[in-house]
């Protein structure tokens, strides 16, 4: 009985999980709230005022007026566009953890779970190990070994990333795998590569999506959070950590330089938590209209 | 029970192993010549003799294969031997053990705090969903696990301290230095464990028992108390577990911004310094400390459910 509503609740279509969103108010704004965060991201170049990273020193320092809406920091560099470039940095590198780890666990996961055996127990307990570190302390061996910079932390969050998609695949496919379309494929002479491919992987995406979904903000924290250390993105690089850190040396005089990045990623967190609570929730019909949910 | 535990502590030490495995070789893929590094620091820069240097090697076993310098290593780890710090040649057991007060006091007041908001907040929103105060918690805990620590830290020092100068911007030794960081840490974390009290309260309350627990006519407090608040405890003390994660990172991110001196900062420094052996010890001890709590939460949990002992015993 439990097998058969996993099956059915996977399969929900995603274009179903779309009209669920759409009547789920909250999120529906993640929903919009990423869209216009994309929006800036790709037209950053057109939006900005200035070139985000061009110094002038002259104005280092300006307050909020005409020629620099957002006034400018320490080195005369436009406020304003380097939050909006800021926006590219955090999405991109969001979208480049969350897609690689994605594709990385899915695969590893989804041979673990149907295969078993060896490979199984090797995935199993090099999370073990993983999993063993604090994940802020793995992620500053890495880059404080191989040097750091936002390669390194892309790095060091992606190899951790993988490993929550790996089990929760491998866990699906496990159930999956017992059910009896699986066997009637098999008892059609299907190779094992058409059955993952074609019927295991469908019902899988659902949780890899809303994981992936889960796992951006996870990373555009991660990597504001290096950058404010220093260790993440370097100067003159746009990224919201890094202006906040660069902004807490003026923030007796110039308090918005270290709140504005501040709210940018707050809200680019938020935007990605809605939206991903509202796909966990569409995508499984059990917690709908349930309290949980909030 | 104990067949479980013997389990465990056999996973513990493989798991060990695994960590000082990979701490091992992170540190050997360390571009240029370990022992030139050491010699360098010990000696000073191009002071150094080939004799020197050759013992240098032989202090630190690199002229031992890649396997041995392991071992070597690893036997003394075991004895409490972590090396030297390159900057203060003082030996790095003692660096992270003079820094680990400081840690442990900001790491337990803060967890006060997450508990004192998070299990009332959590438990008067469970009782009445949709209310008010329910769906203020839940949009409070949303904002609150979005707002990143080193920002909200900043944020109050603004306040606090620039503002209205009640309470001191950084550093430690007072009562007065731990209100702003714990306050930072333990908020954080109870917008995460606000929501976990509430879900797996409501989880509970769905129950055959708490149904019964009316039925026969107790009180909505005693069913509360006595039935749903004990049972959704072992999903809370899991989270609690789970928080360990944030609040070790917490910790290194809070101690920088407040410029206090624990072993988060020690390792911030450290990687700004490049003093790699400090860097090592700091993530090996820290790791260690992490599943040995880690072990000791799943076997108290065990102890509450004994459901957890069968299902986690075969696995």
């Amino acid at each position: 009985m439990h097998e058969t509503v996993t099956a059915i609740r996977t399969r929900l279509p995603l274009s179903h999980a779309l009209q669920a969103i759409t009547r789920d108010r909250a999120a529906l704004f993640g929903g919009i709230l990423v869209m216009l965060l994309a929006l800036i991201a790709l037209l950053a170049p057109w939006l900005a005022p200035h070139n985000p990273v061009q110094q002038d020193m002259a104005h280092a320092l300006a307050p909020p007026g005409a020629e620099y809406p957002l006034g400018t920091d320490n080195m005369g560099r436009c406020n304003l566009s380097r939050l909006l470039y800021g926006a590219r940095i955090s999405l991109a590198v969001g979208l480049l953890v969350g897609g690689l780890a994605a594709g990385i666990g899915t695969v590893i996961g989804l041979v673990a779970g149907y295969y078993g055996g060896i490979l199984d127990e090797v995935l199993m307990r090099l999370t073990d190990i993983l999993m063993a570190f604090p994940n802020l302390i793995f992620i500053l061996a890495v880059v404080g070994t191989l040097g750091p910079g936002l390669t390194n932390t892309v790095l060091a969050l992606v190899v951790l990333g993988w490993l929550n998609f790996a089990r929760v695949v491998r866990g699906v496919t496990l159930s999956i795998k017992e059910n009896e379309f699986i066997l009637a494929a098999r008892g059609l002479g299907f190779s094992n590569a058409r059955i993952m491919w074609r019927h295991i992987l469908p019902n899988v995406l659902g949780p890899v999506i809303v994981l992936a979904t889960f796992d951006i903000p996870h990373t555009i924290l991660a990597v504001a959070g290096l950058s404010f250390l220093g260790l993440g993105a370097q100067p003159p690089t746009p990224e919201w950590g890094a202006m906040l850190n660069a902004g807490r040396a003026y923030m007796r005089t110039q308090p918005h330089l270290m709140i504005a990045p501040g709210l940018m990623i707050m809200l680019t967190v938020l935007a990605f938590n809605l939206l991903g609570n509202g796909l966990r929730d569409a995508l499984d019909p059990r917690r709908k209209n349930h309290p949980v949910n909030l | 029970m104990l067949k479980y535990i013997a389990r465990r502590l056999a996973l513990l030490f493989f798991i060990l192993f695994g960590v000082s495995l990979i701490t091992f070789l992170l540190m050997h893929v360390i571009p240029g010549d370990h022992a030139q590094l050491v010699a360098i620091y010990r000696y000073g820069f191009d002071d150094y003799s080939a004799q020197e240097l050759s013992s240098v090697r032989k202090d630190i076993g690199a002229e031992l294969p890649l396997y041995q310098q392991y071992l070597w290593w690893l036997s003394h780890v075991i004895h409490g031997d972590l090396g030297y710090s390159f900057i203060t040649r003082r030996p790095v057991a003692d660096e992270i053990l003079v820094r680990l007060p400081a840690t442990l006091e900001l790491a337990a007041f803060s967890l006060v705090i997450t508990v004192l908001i998070a299990l009332p907040l959590g438990v008067l929103a469970a009782r009445r969903p949709y209310s008010r105060l329910d769906n203020f918690t839940v949009i409070g805990s949303l904002i609150g696990v979005a707002v990143p620590n080193f920002w909200l830290g900043l944020l109050l020092i603004l306040i606090f301290s620039l503002t209205l100068g009640i309470l001191p911007v950084a550093g430690s030794g007072s009562f007065a230095h731990l209100i702003l960081p714990a306050v930072t840490l333990g908020t954080g974390m109870a917008a995460v464990s606000t929501r976990l009290v509430r879900a797996s309260l409501l989880e509970v309350l769905e129950q055959d028992y708490v149904a019964t627990a009316r039925a026969k006519g107790l009180g909505e407090g005693a069913v509360l108390w006595r039935h749903a608040l004990r049972n959704a405890f072992i999903p809370v003390v899991t989270v609690l577990g789970l928080q360990l994660n944030h609040l070790i990172g917490g910790t290194v991110i809070v101690e920088t911004v407040f410029a206090r001196p624990g072993v988060g900062k020690l390792i911030v420094d450290a990687i700004e310094s490049r003093d790699i052996p400090i860097l090592q010890g700091c993530v090996l001890f820290l790791a260690a400390s992490f599943s040995l709590i880690n072990l000791l939460v799943d076997i108290s949990y065990a102890f509450l459910d004994p459901r957890i002992r069968y299902e986690g015993g075969k696995s």
